[in-house]
């Protein structure tokens, strides 16, 4: 069994052994690859010695550089915070009104606002801010639920939409499935869905649905649905609906109204990322004066 | 000689040797492939178009594990299984230890366990952690399975014929027993109660954590590369007909591997909670692991010295070679990946995804590929249907392999450098959603890549099957140990039982 041969190929004797019709030869290893080894075990040594590597049960050894990640990450965010920490005093002693006026300030604010909204708002409103219908208002228009002066959108997005707190902003709509007849709901969304529909201005006071809308919905959404920003009570007059345009959807909207929610950032976000993101909405929906 | 003899009977026709067994393991191969690479390119296509996610039962997140646990425990697995158990016995010039009950019940067993197990996945049932999905009750059958398993194995090897244990076996043994301690420790766990599917770990945050990428990176060490050196070991120097290159580098490279990969699984968490020196030591250890990983796929493509000319007219010893030159490719790769730096841009993206199915689909499903070719002849005694078929398969399958890792490396490192980049004033660039959005086209790339390497297993499925035909109809004149040379243990069996 044990008889070494020589290969005719490779010139290499063989070991002897045979398993199955296997045989091996007595290669010697590379010295190449012996070398590399070498060499990744100095590397890795080395990488050992100056990098926090072995512990104990009470410590570990710090290594020879004093490298943590987490001085990494205080030192680069140190970085950036000195970086930006000019733009952010000014951003600061600006009145909110006045800083879109200064042209250098305003495009501070909105590089630091896309961030901060890609990074908190996104998730809802999207990318770019087009919003979804059906759930979450678009902000590229300027249409605005609860205003849209920078004073008003800051306010917004330090108190949040329904969120608790003294100021946030809060409204709510009756669900009228529980008030009116199916009927009397189907004709008030028909007189809804007139009120931007500029050819029937006209005709529209003779529809079955005015009475019930002037008695149940005037009062908050204005007579002609000019609605009211004040009480956080939608326009009805502009064809842009957050819950859908059918008919279906309207009348689902008055029997049982979905409201929405946003959180109040200032408890997460500092002042200055707040009026980053002010300018930014504030810009993206036409800049209302 | 020969022919005859060989042809009588369905079950051992060499004396002593368990091919039964064998067979229904390259079976069991074969379905769970379609299943595993099914399921792949299902999820593929889930991220790639989200409304695919239809139901609760089968959103990406609970039909992921069925390709994960497809792929690696049961396609992969039943593969280790046909052939350490062939090669065990044909190196020990033995037949298995305990009979054809014992090795039946490992068979039954496992595949139970796999059914068990993906059964769980699109209900919700899971321990969420990766390669260890299944629960308590799987988790505890697979351990007796793996414990018969182990015994037939090392049984085997002790009452070898031959005064040696070779090279493959000791790849294999290894990875049998490190794959119990993984499996023991990793899941050890508190059934909430004894007829409900759920259980708590014993292990908590962090430390849960490491432990799990200890089970995680060494499931791939030994499950998938520990295991797969064994069979490479045995089909390249047997397609080849060529000796092995270098003993003494097997010696090498086979302590080298064992003792520096248990340490690397740390770099599976870099830049998180884990504390900063278990970090580096985890790098360290998977830097030094390169080179003993390189010795194995020396010892694999060199064992061609002298033969290089068969790599032109031979698609299955090209499938052997080609798997080990991308294992040569994947671990220098993952050390690159541990360095800190490195990973710092490539963690979290699907450069890793990349990274772990060119091992996957480079180097363990090619030796798969390669092996069965090899096997299914031998053990139906018929030849292969079609070596056309083989050739299709082949390039079918490297251009999908091409396709996928090309497709991950660029949608990876783009995601890297989108979430660090920043403008002028130091604000992010991107949102994570416009990286999403960026990877769609690669997604559908990497789909396309899945869905070739799926056509290419119902390629070999068609040639198996046919193959299997062409034996029952009895059309096997020409037996491949005859075609391929002497064979010098089939012959002395032979001759021992005239």
């Amino acid at each position: 069994m044990s008889k070494q041969e020589r290969d005719p190929l490779t010139g290499q004797l063989t070991t002897g052994h045979e398993w199955d019709g296997i045989k091996e030869l007595r290669t010697p290893i590379p010295n190449w690859w012996l070398i590399t080894f070498v060499v990744t075990w100095v590397f890795a040594i080395g990488y050992l010695v100056l990098y926090p590597s072995f512990a104990t049960t009470k410590d570990y050894a710090r290594g020879l550089l004093g490298w943590s990640s987490t001085k990494e990450l205080a030192e680069a965010t140190g970085r950036a915070r000195d970086q930006q920490s000019a733009w952010r005093t000014q951003l600061l002693a600006t009145p909110l009104e006045k800083i879109e006026a200064n042209e250098e300030l305003r495009r501070f604010a909105m590089a630091g606002g896309q961030a901060a909204f890609n990074e908190n708002c996104a998730g809802c409103h999207g990318v770019g801010a087009g919003g979804q219908i059906g759930q979450f208002p678009s902000l590229i228009d300027d249409d605005w639920l609860w205003g849209g002066k920078v004073t008003d959108i800051h306010a917004t997005i330090r108190h949040g939409i329904r969120d608790g707190g003294d100021e946030t902003r809060l409204s709510a709509m009756p669900a009228f499935g529980e008030i009116l007849k199916p009927e009397e709901i189907a004709a008030t969304a028909d007189f809804v869905l007139s009120l931007s529909d500029r050819s029937r201005d006209a005709t529209r006071a003779s529809l079955p649905g005015a009475a019930l809308y002037e008695t149940n919905c005037a009062a908050c959404h204005g007579a002609k649905g000019e609605g009211s920003r004040d009480g956080g009570a939608p326009r009805l007059d502009d064809a842009i609906w957050l819950y859908g345009s059918s008919r279906e959807a309207v009348i689902r909207q008055v029997a049982d109204p979905k409201m929405g929610q946003m959180p109040a950032w200032q408890s997460r976000l500092d002042e200055a990322t707040i009026r980053m993101l002010t300018v930014y909405v504030h810009t993206l929906g036409g800049g209302e004066k | 000689m020969g022919a005859a003899t060989l042809q009588e009977g369905r079950g051992d026709a060499i004396p002593g040797y368990d091919e039964q067994i064998v067979r229904w393991f390259v079976l069991a191969t074969i379905v769970w492939a379609l299943i595993g690479l099914a399921a792949g390119l299902f999820i593929a296509l889930q991220l790639t178009f989200p409304s695919l996610n239809f139901s609760e039962y089968a959103t990406f997140g609970r039909l992921r594990p069925i390709h994960v646990s497809g792929v690696v425990l049961a396609f992969a697995g039943n593969a280790l299984f046909a052939t350490s158990l062939y090669v065990v016995q044909r190196t020990c010039h033995v037949g298995l230890w305990g009979g054809r009950q014992l090795s039946m019940l490992v068979f039954f067993g496992y595949q139970l366990f796999l059914i068990l197990a993906m059964t769980g996945y699109p209900l919700g049932i899971t321990q969420s952690k990766e390669y260890a999905e299944p629960e308590w009750y799987a988790d505890l059958l697979l351990l007796a399975v793996w414990l018969v398993y182990l015994t037939i194995y090392t049984g085997t090897l002790a009452r070898r014929r031959e005064p040696h244990i070779y090279v493959a076996n000791w790849f294999y043994l290894a990875f049998i027993i490190t794959v119990a301690v993984l499996h023991i420790v990793n899941n050890l766990a508190m059934p909430v109660s004894f007829v409900g599917t759920k259980s708590y770990s014993q292990f908590a945050g962090v430390q849960d954590a490491l432990i799990q990428w200890w089970y995680g990176h060494n499931m791939i060490g030994f499950f998938l590369t520990a295991g797969f050196i064994g069979m490479m070991y045995y089909f390249v120097p047997k397609q080849a007909e060529r000796p092995i290159y270098s003993y003494r580098l097997s010696i090498v490279h086979f302590w080298a591997l064992i003792f520096l990969y248990i340490w690397a699984g740390p770099h599976h968490l870099h830049y998180s909670a884990l504390p900063d020196w278990a970090q580096t030591l985890g790098a360290a250890f998977s830097i030094m692991l390169w080179i003993p990983s390189w010795g194995g796929m020396i010892n694999g493509i060199m064992t061609l010295s002298g033969a290089w000319g068969k790599l032109r007219t031979d698609p299955i010893l090209r499938f052997l070679v080609v798997a080990v030159a991308f294992y040569g490719m994947a671990t220098f790769e993952g050390p690159l990946m541990s360095i800190k730096a490195v990973n710092a841009l490539s963690h979290y993206t699907d450069w890793t995804v990349g990274h772990v199915h060119s091992g996957a689909l480079g180097w363990v499903a090619f030796m798969v590929f390669g092996a069965i070719y090899y096997l299914v002849p031998r053990l139906w005694r018929a030849p292969l249907w079609s070596h056309r078929l083989v050739e299709w398969h082949f390039w079918i399958a490297t251009i999908a392999i091409v396709l996928y890792i090309t497709a991950m490396w660029v949608a990876g490192i783009a995601q890297g450098l989108m979430w660090r980049a920043y403008d002028q004033f130091g604000f992010l660039q991107y949102s994570f959603a416009d990286s999403v959005a960026m990877l769609h086209p690669y997604y559908l790339v990497r789909a396309l890549g899945g869905l070739l390497y799926l056509i290419g297993a119902v390629l070999m499925t068609i040639n198996v099957v046919m193959t299997i035909r062409d034996s029952k109809a009895g059309r096997r004149e020409s037996v491949p140990t005859e075609q391929g040379g002497a064979d010098p243990s089939l012959q002395s069996a032979l001759a021992a039982k005239r």
